[in-house]
């Protein structure tokens, strides 16, 4: 009995029209497509992006040379020298993150005791040349900072919308 | 009007036939090209998405963008191929699927040529296509090439068959091999198309259609995941443009060719009933462009919903079902025809 039900069905094609009833519906659904560079996805507050560097509201970088990013770096992607400065305090002479090592897993935020390297929402960024000579691909310190002074509202936002989770 | 009626009837009858080509051809590659595009938006609207939309205004230059793109890419030669056969065998892949238009009636009395023995010359146009991807493959001289063309020849011959039965079916129902008379015989409104006495015959023929032009689910001559392109991976440019310019364009000869012989080509469907004066007005030629726009669209329905059938079961299909079935249908009709059965022939 099974057979014959079986055949039957193979024979009129039942489940072939059963699928392209499927399709068929799926063709009037509302489409889940973002038109990208008009449209964009929402970008989550824990969104890890480009680097940045903070300072204080003074305008001091905040950025006290711990180390503590470059040693939990698990791509070795950050590179920091530092001395002591004339007034005394201690910070970075150099601040380098190497973006092709870089995996963007975000341990060095989640480890900075207070804030100042953080990875912003930026995702949409390429380097015109990947010369060893001109570097483009290394966010130094300069290019840290300026990042974070340009972003720093969201930023703030960002860190204050997560600081209950950290 | 009457100027260029004259003009037309005072040229040499090789460039009458030319310009009756031209006018054939024209829409038809027009038609090649859009329907490329609407594969993609169709295939991409069952999938949730929204297919191409970017070149022109909702997308609609992207066939042309696409064919300029064809055009200036590099025919590359593989050192090892058969040269000759190599560049002849688009042309032969494209060339039947063309030239079996020159007998398609597109309206009483408007075809090329209206021989009487046009089903058969169908029949030969459309079974010659297979060479030119047989010899693709083979002049190519790659083991993915060769086995696309083996499996496209046995697929193919196989499907042939049912194929030829079921227009047997047509053959014996309408008493004439000529394109014209069969639509003709078809007059008398939906009920008394071909499709009703013949409804087997009429799915056979156009799965066979879609198994003989290895559109999904019968495309294992191309099948990506294990035989990369199959037939033509070793084209590009303008001699792989010519290989799909030939299938699709062999996907619209079917399309039109199972509206003309199963559901009655540029009849109106209201023939008959208390619907016929309204659509009276309506020319004969966009009935049959709208039947064959719904099997056009069957076409890409079927590539979006099923996946592709294994090779075994591909040549179960053909040789242990289609066949017996077409055979039997065939004495069925015979029979009705005979006898009188049925409502369906005057």
């Amino acid at each position: 009995m099974k057979t014959v039900i079986h055949y039957i069905r193979s024979l009129f094609l039942l489940e072939l029209f059963k699928g392209m009833s499927v399709t068929g519906r799926y063709l009037f659904k509302k489409k889940f497509t973002l038109n990208y560079p008009e449209q964009k996805a929402p970008v989550s507050p824990r969104f890890r992006g480009l680097h940045a560097q903070r300072r204080y509201s003074n305008g001091e970088e905040r950025c006290i040379a711990c180390k503590l990013c470059e040693a939990v770096c698990p791509a070795n992607a950050i590179t920091i020298e530092a001395e002591p400065r004339e007034d005394g305090s201690r910070r970075t002479t150099r601040y380098d993150i190497d973006l092709f090592k870089c995996i963007f897993c975000g341990f060095c935020e989640e480890s900075c005791p207070v804030d100042a390297i953080v990875e912003t929402r930026l995702y949409e960024y390429h380097f015109e040349d990947t010369d060893k000579k001109t570097g483009a691909y290394i966010m130094t310190k300069e290019k840290l900072l300026a990042m974070g002074d340009k972003y720093e509202a969201q930023l703030a936002e960002d860190l204050a919308a997560q600081a209950k989770y950290r | 009007m009457d100027f260029l009626i004259g003009l037309y009837d005072s040229l040499p009858v090789a460039i009458q036939i030319i310009l009756k080509i031209v006018v054939i051809m024209g829409p038809l590659m027009v038609l090649v090209a859009y329907y490329t595009y609407a594969e993609r938006k169709v295939i991409g609207y069952m999938q949730v998405r929204i297919g191409p939309n970017r070149v022109g205004p909702k997308g609609w230059g992207q066939p042309i963008a696409d064919a300029v793109k064809l055009m200036f890419k590099e025919i590359v030669l593989p050192t090892h191929a058969d040269k000759t056969l190599f560049l002849i065998a688009p042309l032969l892949s494209i060339g039947p699927a063309l030239a079996a238009w020159a007998v398609f009636p597109f309206d009483t009395g408007l075809v090329l040529a209206d021989i009487n023995a046009g089903l058969l010359y169908l029949l030969a146009m459309t079974s010659i296509g297979v060479y030119g991807v047989i010899i693709a493959g083979w002049a190519s001289n790659s083991k993915y090439a060769f086995l696309g063309a083996i499996r496209c020849a046995a697929q193919i011959v196989s499907y042939e068959i049912a194929m030829g039965f079921a227009l047997v079916g047509v053959l014996v129902v309408a008493g004439s091999l000529n394109l014209g008379q069969i639509v003709e015989g078809q007059s008398g409104g939906f009920w008394n198309w071909y499709w009703l006495p013949l409804l087997p015959l009429f799915v056979i023929y156009f799965i066979s259609g879609v198994a003989e032009t290895n559109r999904a689910p019968f495309d294992v001559a191309e099948g990506e995941s294990e035989i990369v392109a199959g037939f033509h991976v070793d084209y590009s440019g303008m001699a792989f443009a010519v290989f799909f310019l030939a299938e699709y364009a062999n996907m619209i000869l079917i399309s039109a060719l199972t509206a003309l012989m199963f559901l009655g080509g540029w009849l109106s469907p209201f023939q008959g009933t208390f619907m016929e004066s309204w659509f009276a007005w309506v020319p004969g030629i966009i009935w049959l462009v709208a039947k064959t726009f719904v099997f056009m669209f069957l076409f890409l329905w079927f590539r979006a919903t099923f996946p592709r059938y294994r090779y075994d079961q591909i040549m179960r299909l053909g040789w242990k079902i289609f066949i017996p079935i077409t055979i039997v249908w065939i004495v069925v009709a015979g029979a009705m025809q005979v006898y009188d059965i049925g409502p369906w022939y005057q």
